[in-house]
């Protein structure tokens, strides 16, 4: 039995404590937004965060997680009602295929809740772990740019902070 | 009387001794030159000061990562300050274009700027003293056909007195022995090659021996293992750790491609070493390891043996040997204390699923890392990961910075030291991992850029797709 945080709501999962946290949010808890991509923390697909930091969440055992908060891009909005990096993504229309965009959007906004005044040169860089096959890159870049425009206006600001809690 | 004669010896001693001092300590400027035209340059001497740029790995520190290529810059922290590298260029107000070919060569020689002022030994005159005149001929031929880049040198952060550069006349007393390199007649023509690429331009003692207070290094210690850059750089010496022997062919194969099974991956400041050694003639590459494997001696009957058991042991590897299922990511708990427990959720997947390096996780009990005299790269790496380099064939971890807690990292470390490091457990492992993550100990991870900007040979590190 792993006690875990996801989201802001407690969880009890009956899992063995080395089973990876993807698998715990997509099978256990069905949080379908992490994908499973190479499964060997190399492509990024899986990304949420971990106490506000981007990690990979198919490396990551969940025993490691008690006492830490998981956030997933659910975390950031929902469908009728999305979160400022949700939006962003769907203004520049940033997705292809899609399947990288749940963790690109997790990863950003794990850089822009620490610093929504990132330039250009930081977002690539920290964006840089995360893969896109369809080559979205373009967009990726400038959702993000957006994200970080929204998330500094105070229309944005409460779904942010609940994002951070 | 006998007072006064005494008073006045010791005062014409000291008047001396101090006229002696700086007359040693004092050197003329040599007159700057119009820069050197191009064409003046045999291309065949360009081309081979190119490749011993690269076995002397001057893109590394005179460059700072993403920016122009020996334009300098770079900064440098030791114990007594930070000290900023050079423009090699050869801009004619910023960079060396006003440099004859005497006064490189003096630098290279001496330790001393065109000036006649003394350099700080950051810049490895105590190995590159070493260097012959013509390789010096042909390092100037590379570095004045550069393209010139306007960079002016930054300030270097020391405190008094070390900010005055007379001080350092007192230093090179101490410690700076001048050179040629003088070949060692009981010695083969291999070794001794390796001995004057290695002790001189590729100054591998400057991290791999351990350094005095005064910064220099240690005579009696000679590869013994030193500190690099918030790294350790291992013992290379008969104290060295490897679980497998180095040989010849092995220190070859790592030196140019950056890993090997039995050893592990460069990473740190190794990792552009490795990347500049691939760019070297091959029999260059090939008596530096000849030189280096033969200063870690003969390994002992006892652990050739472990060696081999160790790798019989170890079952197939290569592709294929284990395929990679899609329920292979989850490893059977081992339960029990948590450091083994996190090993097998977070670690074994890769490191024990047998595809082969580098992209392949290593086996550990063949890693440097776990069997090395400190934890400080292990850490690093677990902390921080491998990162991709851009645009080539290139091992890959993630970090798990983001995940492991200090108690769980500290866990982790302990059972793969008594696991895999057939070695005592580190003393001050939890003070070592609280400085890495709270950044009181920084660890440089320099992408290879610099050297894939400047590659002396580029037709020998293509990729292979």
């Amino acid at each position: 039995m792993v006690k875990l945080t996801v989201n802001d709501r407690q969880h009890e999962v009956d899992a063995p404590g080395d089973t990876p946290l993807l698998y715990v949010l997509r099978d256990y808890l069905e949080l379908h937004a992490a994908k499973y991509g190479c499964g060997l923390g190399q492509c990024g697909s899986c990304t949420v965060m971990v106490d506000g930091v981007a990690v990979f969440s198919c490396v990551t055992p969940v025993m490691l997680l008690e006492g830490k908060k998981v956030t997933t891009v659910e975390g950031l909005g929902t469908a009728e009602n999305p979160g400022p990096m949700q939006r962003a993504f769907i203004e520049e229309q940033a997705a292809q295929c899609g399947y990288c965009i749940p963790g690109m959007m997790m990863r950003a906004q794990a850089l822009l809740q620490r610093n929504p005044r990132a330039s250009d040169e930081e977002i690539r860089t920290h964006m840089q772990p995360n893969l896109c096959r369809c080559g979205t890159h373009a967009r990726i870049l400038r959702a993000v740019r957006r994200a970080a425009g929204l998330i500094q206006t105070a229309e944005a600001a409460p779904a942010v902070r609940s994002a951070a809690r | 009387m006998r007072t006064r004669n005494i008073a006045f010896s010791l005062l014409a001693l000291v008047v001396l001794g101090g006229g002696a001092f700086a007359a040693y300590a004092w050197h003329p400027a040599i007159d700057p030159i119009d820069p050197p035209r191009r064409e003046s340059f045999d291309p065949a001497l360009v081309r081979r000061g190119a490749q011993l740029a690269a076995l002397g790995n001057c893109n590394v520190c005179h460059t700072v990562p993403g920016g122009q290529v020996f334009a300098g810059g770079l900064a440098l922290p030791t114990p007594f300050g930070t000290i900023y590298s050079t423009n090699i260029t050869p801009d004619p107000e910023t960079g060396i274009g006003r440099w004859s070919e005497a006064a490189f060569a003096r630098s290279m020689r001496a330790g001393l700027d065109r000036d006649g002022s003394h350099l700080y030994p950051a810049f490895p005159y105590n190995h590159f003293t070493l260097v012959s005149d013509e390789d010096n001929r042909a390092l100037y031929a590379y570095l004045m056909t550069r393209d010139p880049v306007r960079a002016p040198a930054r300030e270097n952060d020391l405190p008094f007195p070390l900010n005055q550069r007379f001080v350092l006349a007192g230093w090179k007393l101490l410690f700076f022995r001048e050179g040629p390199y003088r070949p060692a007649q009981d010695q083969g023509e291999e070794w001794n090659r390796g001995a004057y690429l290695a002790e001189g331009l590729g100054h591998c003692g400057a991290c791999h021996t351990p350094r005095n207070a005064l910064g220099a290094e240690k005579r009696g210690e000679h590869y013994a293992g030193g500190e690099a850059e918030g790294w350790h750089a291992y013992a290379i010496n008969a104290a060295s750790a490897a679980a497998v022997p180095w040989t010849t062919d092995s220190m070859f194969d790592y030196l140019r491609r950056g890993w090997h099974e039995h050893h592990g991956i460069a990473r740190g400041p190794m990792a552009p070493v490795t990347a500049n050694m691939a760019y070297v003639p091959e029999e260059d590459a090939r008596a530096v390891a000849a030189y280096t494997v033969a200063s870690m001696g003969q390994p002992s009957a006892e652990r050739q043996r472990r060696a081999e058991a160790l790798l019989a042991a170890r079952g197939p590897v290569g592709g294929g040997a284990r395929p990679a299922a899609s329920d292979s990511q989850t490893v059977p708990a081992s339960g029990g204390e948590p450091g083994a427990a996190i090993y097998a959720g977070a670690c074994a997947t890769c490191h024990e699923a047998g595809r082969p390096l580098p992209f392949g996780g290593i086996n550990l009990a063949f890693s440097s890392g776990v069997r090395g005299e400190s934890p400080e790269n292990l850490i690093n790496v677990v902390l921080n990961g491998l990162p991709a380099a851009e645009g080539e064939r290139a091992p890959i971890m993630p970090g798990f910075r983001g995940v492991l807690d200090d108690a769980q990292l500290v866990a982790l470390l302990s059972h793969l030291r008594a696991r895999f490091g057939e070695a005592p457990a580190w003393e001050g492992l939890d003070k070592a991992v609280r400085e890495a993550r709270s950044g009181d100990r920084l660890a440089s991870s320099r992408p290879t850029d610099s050297v894939q900007a400047a590659p002396a040979d580029p037709t020998q590190r293509g990729t292979t797709w």
